[in-house]
């Protein structure tokens, strides 16, 4: 009993409770696919100042002329510069993430499949309009799994229709399943646009969670997590 | 530690195989490695001391020190080297993809845009002036047969007439019709060494350009002096202007005055507007 004893004497520090919510490979790929989708969006919109049209060149009917403030690059050189940089990074990180949600069998948890149809609508009632919290039955609720899917269909369109237009003659199989050149450019545009829509909705999420969720996208270790008492 | 003793049990994949009774009874009590636990979603849950804590925190920190490189990116002198490496790679693997033979679907005439709304480009002048009467070209460098060779030699070999997209580098394009001789054949008959590496060119208007040796022999790449029909018009290029479907616009050099083959190009001098940023291969 002695032996005994001098364990359950041994002075133990508190512990902090932790979970590990964010795999590395997540956490590198959310990091390094953040930087390079600002990149690409201000660099991309400089580019689309040179020429902000998706008709003909003659006669040109501009669509919208991005601000200077919002791009990046200061001409079209330096932007092309900047976009055909931090593509490969947002295309690699990009890859690295899907393959590993694939082969980690984690994208179970996180795609938006039909049957999360109608749970999207309590999650929006309750965020946008002040509605019941609809209870917590599984690691992402409906909302969620949507607006993580439809940044991977996204970042998918922004990739197939980028690569149409960096070589619509050696991908021209692709060019032609996009519906040309420059329905290649819309998609591009499109998808843009969705990112646009999701950062905003993202960081106000991230900001009304607070520190202690944020800080487990860096380290991947949660504190207190909610659902351990 | 009665819960964790508990969760451990529970977890063990063999628990019933052998006999508890049998081993130390202090055995789990020693063990300081608890057994794991888990969230609803699968998260790995650990109960640790604030030390323990702050190890695993600066450990996962450093592992992400790949996205701190990236703010080398904010740094402005570094800026030039990184893009211009950026720049470099996309080149590199836009040659490895480019297909030799691989051909541009050509158009019907029905997609042709009318010949009044294929856009004039230049960087300077529409019209540098040629002496359209006394113009030749210079053919140099790697070739058995370099001299000055005039429009009705160079119109003798096979000519070529195609439907082609041109595409400008600010992001518009536009389908013409385009007749020439390809530059293939037109680089076997100077006797040219088609294993150089590169074909310069210089143009009545100071602009310069030059391309690789694949994309010159290319079967769509032209010398071009004939639009929808007609001798090039000035503005376009005359009386001989590049014409390939498989480079953006800056890279078709108008108003050609001088070719040359090279394996050597020199810096500052790959092209007019690559000199100042733009990507040297510029491939489609």
């Amino acid at each position: 009993m002695a032996s005994n004893a001098n364990v359950v004497e041994t002075p133990k520090p508190p512990t902090i409770t932790v979970a590990n919510e964010h795999p590395f490979i997540v956490r590198l790929a959310h990091w390094l696919n953040a930087v390079a989708v600002v990149v690409l969006i201000t660099s991309g919109l400089r580019i689309f100042r040179a020429f902000p049209s998706f008709g003909p060149k003659i006669p040109q009917q501009n669509f919208w002329v991005p601000p200077p403030g919002i791009t990046l690059g200061g001409w079209l050189a330096g932007a092309i510069q900047w976009h055909f940089t931090f593509m490969w990074i947002f295309v690699g990180s990009g890859l690295m993430y899907v393959v590993y949600q694939i082969v980690s069998g984690h994208w179970r948890q996180v795609l938006f499949m039909p049957r999360d149809i109608p749970g999207v609508w309590p999650m929006v009632r309750h965020y946008f309009l002040f509605g019941k919290k609809p209870p917590v039955v599984a690691a992402y609720n409906p909302l969620q799994k949507l607006a993580y899917t439809s940044t991977v269909f996204f970042g998918v369109v922004s990739f197939l229709s980028g690569l149409v237009m960096y070589k619509p003659v050696q991908f021209w199989w692709l060019t032609a399943m996009l519906g040309g050149f420059r329905l290649a450019r819309v998609w591009h545009f499109m998808a843009m646009c969705g990112f646009v829509a999701f950062i905003p909705g993202h960081l106000i999420m991230v900001a009304l969670h607070g520190w202690n969720n944020f800080y487990s996208m860096i380290t991947g270790w949660k504190r207190d997590p909610e659902y351990i008492d | 530690m009665p819960e964790t003793q508990h969760v451990s049990d529970g977890e063990e994949p063999n628990a019933g195989a052998e006999p508890h009774a049998e081993e130390d009874p202090h055995a789990e009590v020693h063990d300081q490695t608890p057994h794991p636990r888990f969230g609803p979603a699968g998260e790995e849950i650990r109960d640790l001391t604030p030390r323990e804590r702050g190890r695993i925190n600066r450990r996962e920190l450093l592992k992400l020190a790949p996205v701190a490189v990236l703010g080398a990116f904010a740094i402005p002198s570094l800026q030039p080297p990184l893009l211009n490496t950026g720049l470099r790679f996309s080149d590199w693997t836009a040659e490895k993809l480019f297909g030799a033979r691989r051909l541009e679907p050509t158009y019907s005439n029905s997609e042709v845009a009318p010949f009044d709304r294929f856009p004039y480009n230049y960087y300077d002048v529409l019209d540098p002036e040629v002496d359209l009467a006394r113009w030749t070209l210079t053919v140099e460098g790697l070739v058995k047969r370099p001299g000055n060779y005039t429009l009705q030699q160079i119109q003798a070999l096979p000519k070529v007439v195609q439907n082609t997209r041109h595409i400008c580098v600010e992001g518009w394009d536009v389908v013409g019709n385009f007749g020439g001789v390809r530059g293939s054949d037109f680089l076997r008959w100077a006797g040219a060494d088609l294993t150089a590496r590169f074909v310069e060119f210089e143009c009545a208007d100071d602009y310069y350009e030059s391309i690789d040796m694949a994309t010159m022999l290319h079967p769509q790449t032209l010398f071009c002096y004939e639009m929808y029909g007609r001798p090039l018009d000035r503005g376009h290029g005359a009386p001989l202007g590049l014409r390939m479907p498989t480079k953006l616009g800056y890279k078709q050099a108008k108003y050609l005055v001088a070719i040359r083959v090279t394996n050597v190009l020199k810096n500052g001098m790959r092209g007019y507007w690559e000199d100042q940023g733009y990507d040297w291969y510029g491939g489609l």
